[in-house]
């Protein structure tokens, strides 16, 4: 019985990732590896300063770059509250027959210091990543 | 000054555990009474001390103290007092310092209530808990330290993350943590009995009130974590299948399982080192959710601070614990006696499907959790496993474990009928029946797969009531006799009724949001108003305001049905003083068991309002019916036979016991 509940699981759990796990691609992983039309990914970088295009009934339009390539995002929905030009952003979705990114998710830092993982591996791949110190931190006061 | 002598206070403490660590374990296997002895008043001091230390952090943040570094990072002086006290521990040190001191509360409690204990279990139990907060406390002095001081103290502080500033922050953290380090009384309780290398059915009664406390707690905790998620990432979801979220899911899978097989082993002396077993695995779990999260491994709000130290420090108290746990067993678990052989068809064995569906789960998410982690260490490739994984996986195992759930409840021990539980059942299924027909036709029917959720969900439930008709027969000895067996009732009858009711609502909650649920995104002008689930919405106005330490701009909503006006809503976007983040509140109206939830977006160009809406049918019932899964864990608690300090009760009671539940009421 227990081999038999265990096997079912084992075989549930290997049809879910062959099935149901997202890649994680930066632009310039898009536009080399020719992602699939359709298939799920998340996107991860930076957003384009002066790229995002509010339209009707909150669709959004953005660009997204790793700083060598840059991919062009559709969104409808509300963004996250630490949406911004210029800030890091993770996006899931797939790659349409115009080759832009329709996004269903749109995910941004929790906080001031945090960039996404994946996003800051993806600028330190193309060599865009900069260490950017806390100003206010630093002149505030002198740690013990 | 208060500051010195809270971290005075944690290196006493510190010295106290490691002493705690190793007299009474040497004591227990050498039968040395005054070695025994030193365990039940270190542990009592060691408490006392964590409370000092945590008094004094708690004063530095309530009276703004900015030499702290601590407070300095994560409070500001014009924050509201309640989260001055939770902001305590909405840091890394802060929270780990609360982990401490439930640890050590939970180490006096049994120094307090377990005078009737064997010395030996006793003196080993709070030894295996000495190096449990040993081991928590070198952490926190040597590299979590909440209690440094800066030479140069700045006039205000950078304030606590908006999000963080909310009443959740005072009821999730504790409450989770409370189930969480809970399961370590259970997982030193194991480890004693591994040590004296003895172990019988009382074992099980004396630690199942440990489970059924940390089991509620983590329950409670799990839950209000969910619901704060909900109304406040502004996303609506209640259950996102996060790393974080999975690592306090694991402990309660196990510890459920616990719950079952401790029940098993109290009555029929079997399961021994199964549950032992699971006993160090619940713990184990715990250890590796405190990893997860406040390693820095996952991003999410719950890592404060990503310090590679720290993590590695976590990764190898959970390397030693796991790994020395394990071994442990591995040695001397062949040394006990393994409990007697039962049929298949019986109550201990749906107990034992219970485990088995359980645990499998347990794995299931522990894989789709850790896969992520391990395959980017090896492979340096990224993937996300979401949701659709887990319900894939996680769904399937489940159900069957639902459908089992009223059959186990009627079942006998030793020895069950199921073809005479299946006929008892019948009207518990045609009830069902009936329900989820109702209801699909109700939401508009054509989901099938929907409909069937609604079955299995009503099943949990009439079938979770039915053992108490069963065994008072209103229809057969009339409703007054019927009534004055109803107060008869065990405890355990109400206890169990409740748990497995709570999980049938949760699941017809799940069910029920998970397919009728809908989301609107609107942009909406002034006075205008949208048709959503029923309900008209006219959004009315914006205006601006100020709250303690931040500026909103809320927006009013008039929600109507029928024409009548039956709520005004407001939600709000808020930047917050100090810290200039921004934070969306939004608005709930709670209709029955649903909710309609709007959440505000940005203006655009033309002067209207971004506005997202949701309808969620009946989603409330997923965090009551963790309510009622917890009320049953406690009614179970106040079971006579488990009280902490009940004498040691005579063999013979145990089987009178197991012979009466075996035998249905008449």
């Amino acid at each position: 019985m227990a081999g038999v509940v265990l096997a079912a699981a084992a075989g549930l759990v290997l049809f879910a990732l062959n099935d149901q796990i997202v890649f994680f691609q930066s632009p310039s992983d898009i536009v080399e590896k020719q992602v699939p039309e359709g298939q799920r990914i998340r996107l991860g970088g930076l957003v384009e300063d002066g790229s995002v295009v509010h339209g009707d009934d909150a669709h959004v339009q953005f660009v997204v770059t790793d700083q060598v390539e840059t991919v062009a995002v559709a969104y409808t929905g509300l963004l996250p509250d630490l949406f911004r030009e210029g800030q890091g952003i993770v996006a899931e979705g797939y790659i349409d027959a115009n080759g832009v990114f329709q996004a269903d998710q749109v995910l941004a830092k929790h906080d001031e210091n945090y960039v996404p993982k994946e996003v800051q591996q993806a600028l330190e791949d193309s060599g865009h990543w900069m260490n950017e110190d806390d100003g206010s931190y630093a002149a505030g006061y002198a740690k013990d | 000054m208060i500051i010195e002598i809270g971290h005075y206070a944690l290196v006493l403490a510190l010295v106290a555990s490691l002493v705690q660590s190793v007299f009474p374990v040497w004591g227990a296997l050498r039968h040395d009474q005054r070695m025994m002895a030193v365990a039940p008043p270190l542990a009592n001091a060691q408490f006392v001390l964590v409370l000092i230390a945590f008094a004094a952090l708690t004063h530095a943040y309530l009276t703004s103290d900015f030499s702290v570094l601590n407070v300095i990072e994560n409070s500001h002086s014009d924050k509201p007092l309640i989260y001055k006290i939770s902001g305590v521990w909405g840091n890394h040190e802060g929270s780990i310092l609360l982990w401490v001191l439930i640890l050590v509360l939970f180490g006096a409690l049994v120094s307090m209530f377990s005078r009737n204990l064997p010395q030996q279990l006793r003196a080993a139990t709070l030894g295996a808990q000495g190096w449990v907060s040993f081991a928590f406390l070198v952490f926190v002095v040597f590299s979590s330290n909440p209690f440094l001081r800066v030479a140069q103290p700045p006039m205000e502080g950078r304030d606590l993350n908006p999000m963080l500033q909310d009443i959740g922050l005072a009821i999730h953290p504790p409450l989770l943590y409370v189930g969480y380090v809970g399961f370590s009384i259970v997982f030193s309780f194991a480890i004693a009995a591994l040590i004296i290398g003895r172990i019988d059915a009382a074992w099980a009664r004396w630690v199942r009130p440990w489970v059924l406390v940390s089991w509620v707690f983590l329950t409670l905790g799990i839950a209000m974590g969910s619901y704060w998620a909900y109304y406040e990432l502004g996303w609506g979801g209640w259950w996102f299948w996060d790393p974080v979220e999975n690592a306090s899911f694991m402990p309660w899978l196990t510890g459920t399982a616990l719950l079952h097989s401790a029940i098993v082993m109290e009555k029929r002396d079997a399961l021994k080192v199964w549950t032992i077993f699971l006993a160090l695995l619940t713990f184990s779990l715990s250890l590796l959710g405190t990893f997860l999260v406040r390693s820095g491994v996952l991003t999410s709000v719950h890592a404060f601070a990503v310090d590679p130290e720290r993590g590695l420090f976590i990764l190898g108290i959970l390397m030693v614990f796991v790994g020395g746990s394990l071994s442990i067993f591995a040695w001397r678990a062949p040394l006990l006696k393994q409990g007697g052989l039962f049929a298949p068809v019986s109550r201990e064995g749906a107990l034992v499907l219970n485990n088995l569906f359980l645990t499998t789960a347990t794995a299931a998410v522990f894989f789709g959790t850790l896969y992520p982690l391990v395959l980017e260490a090896m492979t340096g490739e990224k993937i996300s496993v979401g949701p659709p994984f887990f319900n894939l996986t996680f769904g399937p195992l489940m159900v069957p474990v639902l459908l089992m759930m009223p059959f186990g409840q009627l079942l006998a021990w030793k020895r069950g009928d199921l073809w005479g539980v299946t006929q008892r059942l019948a009207l518990a299924f045609g009830m069902t029946l009936v329900a989820m027909m109702l209801l699909a036709w109700f939401m508009g029917g054509q989901n099938i797969l929907a409909a069937l959720g609604f079955g299995i969900s009503f099943w949990v439930i009439f079938g979770a009531l039915w053992e108490i008709v069963d065994r008072i027969k209103p229809h057969k000895v009339g409703w007054s006799k019927a009534m004055h067996r109803f107060v008869g009732l065990p405890r355990t009858v109400f206890a169990t009724a409740l748990g497995h009711l709570g999980v049938g609502l949760t699941a017809l909650g799940i069910v029920t949001v998970s397919a009728y649920e809908t989301e609107t995104v609107l942009t909406m002008q002034p006075g205008q108003t949208r048709d959503v689930a029923g309900y008209s919405i006219t959004y009315d106005r914006t205006w601006d305001q100020r709250g303690p330490n931040f500026v909103e701009r809320v927006a009013e909503f008039t929600l109507r049905q029928d024409g009548m006006v039956i709520d005004s809503m407001y939600p709000s976007k808020r930047v917050y003083n100090a810290s200039g983040r921004p934070m969306t509140e939004a608005a709930l109206h709670t209709e029955g068991f649903s909710q309609i939830y709007i959440s505000m977006g940005d203006n655009t160009a033309d002067g209207g309002l971004v506005t997202r809406v949701y309808y969620k049918p009946l989603i409330t019932l997923i965090w009551i019916g963790a309510l009622v899964m917890s009320l049953g864990g406690l009614i179970a608690l106040l079971d006579r036979k488990l009280h902490v300090g009940a004498p040691q009760p005579a063999r013979k009671s145990a089987t009178a016991r197991a012979r009466a539940a075996s035998t249905p009421a008449e």
